[in-house]
């Protein structure tokens, strides 16, 4: 038998949401990639143990999935009740301090990923020495943009603070509206600050840009790959991470889907289930499972919107579109650059809310009809997030359905992971330190919430095993 | 002859009108010793044992013990503390008490005292028992998993609705408050007017659908611990 001869790489852990996975990587007897898949080992249960509390308990519990990005729960959970009780209809002050919110979570959560995470490799290298490869490297050899990122995730927590009522798990947000405005005083403070925040942001794009520009030839191949893309959108086709109908469009930019109502998700969209991960693969029904899959987060909704309302992102935008002639960007490594642009129109964006006197409003909760089944969307940091519930009539939840944008990015990672492995790994039988890393690398461009759990010092636990057929340890590399 | 009496808590006299108990003199003092299953307004029962001081080196649950004059009472001491901690702490354990999603939070007696006494993290394990809820009521919801046996909504609505709605029902760890119907609350004369809806210390007893209503920085003790309303009147 051929696979007598086979072997099995295993990287362990990889991590998830709050937890673990691995990849393996199948080698024939020639030592070429037979298959990389990125298994999802952690099991969370969150569906199952929400079932029974009330309906009102659900956004602040759910939140608890994750502590990089908890107000995406917050807020999908939300958006979920306020059509459980009628109140889907925000008032003016609700819905701009529920979207202050979600740009500073934003805004937070990628100077996070960018600064902290992924700054290493684009700044020391892939091969770099691991040693230094590192926000600690970032820290000592560039200290003035190691204390941006700080402070800029420090302003996107403190927004957070202010309309949730603490930077991790607040309570902000409640079923037909929100629980506190935002005073004079707070939106002071802010306006202090954010016009540093505006020009770090453009530092940051610059960055970003400039980085994948000089490397095109190098990132364009690395872990890359055509797909559909899948986002919220405005009704007037802009860019919209709070709100909007789902699009979904092919690699070449044909739109699949436009302004669908995400009320009727289940009728577009469901998730297969496979024996070797607890992650489950989300797909288009009118594409089937090998076909329907798409990938989501800031890549995908560059290239699904029209425009950015926001001037300067829109100007960047541009440009971005630019280096694939205005086509869909299928480049892994282009998340980057793409998170960066949401980055400076999540400041944008906080900019014009603080401005604006709504904020001020004492209107805070609308409450009408109420009703039995509800979906909750938002474009979470890493994607668009689905939040979907039953509840009785006795006011508690008997059905929870969360599809987690690292889900919806299944697919995409385990490509990404066999195009690495296929580049880097085929004819290579041992493990190399640069191999551990390019694979860590790819998985980091979609920024999964796995690599923020674990990697607050810009390292993944990574251990690799190289197995032979029969199970035996040939050889091991970690990474601590 | 005066009709007070006179004792003392800590070294501080005390004085107390004849009847009062150790703890209605202390708060008339401004002295605040920690509790749970006593409030204001109630029969006591002296169940939860926090309130427990030691007079005259005699371990007393202070809600129940009348003051008498010339009274030795210890309060604030390392034991008395110890001990109260102690109690604290079973009760988490006992139950499922989970803070970050409970919508007692920030007025939750039991979460108070805890910060109070400076508890960061239960010292024994968890019981993780099976605990039901009802939320058959339509405007009030029970869950078990956050009961602690205080009592307070048995004696509330035996002895100030006039309804007997609660009642407790077996022994020892399965001890669990129950309702005088059948199964469901929905089937009890409870109103949400009932004085037995708002004196739950924990949230086993909660009004529907006010959740969080109440943001983070406005919540009773969000601001000042437990006790420091008794204690300011000592300033």
């Amino acid at each position: 038998m051929s696979t007598d001869k086979s072997k099995r790489i295993v990287i362990e852990p990889v991590t998830r949401v709050e937890g673990h996975g691995k990849v393996s990587i199948l080698l024939d007897e020639n030592n070429k990639v037979k298959q990389a898949r990125l298994h999802i080992v952690e099991f969370r249960g969150f569906e199952r143990f929400i079932q029974g509390r009330p309906f009102w308990e659900v956004p602040v519990l759910v939140q608890r999935l994750c502590g990089i990005c908890p107000v995406s729960h917050h807020l999908a959970a939300a958006k979920a009740m306020d059509i459980i009780v009628g109140g889907e209809n925000l008032t003016p002050t609700a819905e701009k301090v529920r979207r202050l919110m979600h740009y500073g979570q934003t805004l937070q959560s990628h100077a996070l990923h960018f600064f902290h995470l992924c700054s290493p490799d684009l700044l020391f290298g892939f091969d770099a020495d691991p040693a230094v490869r590192n926000v600690i490297g970032i820290a000592a050899k560039f200290p003035e943009l190691a204390v941006q990122g700080v402070m800029m995730r420090k302003f996107g927590q403190e927004i957070i603070k202010a309309t949730a009522g603490k930077k991790i798990h607040g309570t902000g947000a409640i079923p037909g509206g929100i629980n506190k405005n935002i005073s004079i005083e707070e939106r002071d403070d802010f306006l202090k600050d954010i016009d540093q925040m505006m020009e770090w942001s453009r530092g940051s794009v610059k960055i970003a840009k400039d980085y994948t520009i000089e490397n095109i030839d190098m990132l364009a191949p690395f872990g890359s790959f055509d797909s559909s893309h899948m986002s919220l959108i405005r009704a007037d086709g802009a860019m919209d991470l709070y709100h909007g109908g789902l699009r979904v469009i092919d690699f070449e930019g044909n739109k699949i889907l436009d302004h669908v109502d995400y009320q009727n998700y289940t009728d577009y969209i469901a998730e297969e289930v496979k024996s070797w991960s607890y992650m489950k693969f989300p797909f288009l029904k009118s594409l089937g499972t090998d076909k329907g899959w798409y990938r989501v987060g800031p890549l995908a909704r560059l290239n699904t919107c029209d425009f950015i309302d926001t001037p300067e992102a829109e100007a960047a935008r541009k440009e971005f579109m630019a280096v694939t002639n205005g086509k869909p960007n299928n480049i892994s490594m282009a998340y980057h650059w793409a998170r960066m642009i949401e980055l400076l129109h999540s400041v944008e964006k906080i900019k014009e809310l603080l401005n604006d006197p709504d904020l001020q409003g004492t209107d805070l909760v609308v409450k009408g009809d109420r009703r039995e089944e509800a979906v909750g969307l938002i474009e979470a940091p890493r994607g668009t997030l689905f939040h979907h519930y039953k509840v009785n009539e006795d006011d508690q939840v008997t059905m929870a359905n969360l599809i987690v944008s690292t889900t919806h990015n299944n697919v995409p990672m385990n490509t990404a992971v066999t195009k690495v492995a296929e580049e880097y790994i085929s004819g290579v039988p041992e493990i190399t330190e640069g191999l551990l890393n390019r694979v860590e690398v790819a998985i980091r461009a979609y920024d999964p919430c796995l690599s923020c759990a674990t990697h607050a010092m810009g390292k993944m636990p990574l251990v690799i095993t190289l197995y032979d057929h029969a199970g035996n340890e040939i050889d091991k590399k970690s990474k601590q | 002859m005066s009709d007070k009496i006179t004792f003392t808590i800590d070294g501080v006299e005390v004085k107390a009108a004849k009847g009062q108990t150790i703890l209605q003199a202390a708060d008339e003092a401004g002295i605040y010793i920690p509790r749970l299953c006593n409030m204001s307004g109630l029969i006591p029962y002296g169940s939860c044992r926090v309130c427990t001081v030691i007079v005259n080196g005699r371990p007393q649950s202070a809600c129940t013990q009348p003051a008498a004059e010339g009274m030795i009472v210890e309060n604030e001491t390392e034991e008395l503390l110890t001990h109260r901690k102690n109690i604290v702490d079973m009760l988490f354990v006992e139950g499922n008490h989970y803070c970050m999603s409970c919508e007692k939070s920030g007025n939750c007696e039991l979460q108070a005292l805890a910060y109070r006494f400076g508890i960061a993290a239960p010292k024994y394990p968890y019981m993780f028992p099976n605990r039901s809820v009802d939320a058959t009521h339509p405007d009030i919801f029970i869950d078990r998993n956050r009961c602690i046996l205080c009592a307070r909504c048995v004696r509330a609505s035996r002895d100030l609705d006039g309804k007997g709605v609660f009642e407790f029902v077996g022994r020892g760890p399965n001890k669990s408050i129950a309702v005088n119907a059948n199964a469901r609350l929905k089937d009890t004369n409870l109103d949400i007017t009932d004085k037995a809806v708002d004196v739950c210390p924990v949230g086993a007893i909660i009004k529907k659908r006010v959740g969080f209503a109440v943001p983070i920085g406005q919540r009773k003790y969000d601001t000042k611990p437990i006790g420091s309303e008794i204690e300011a009147q000592n300033k």
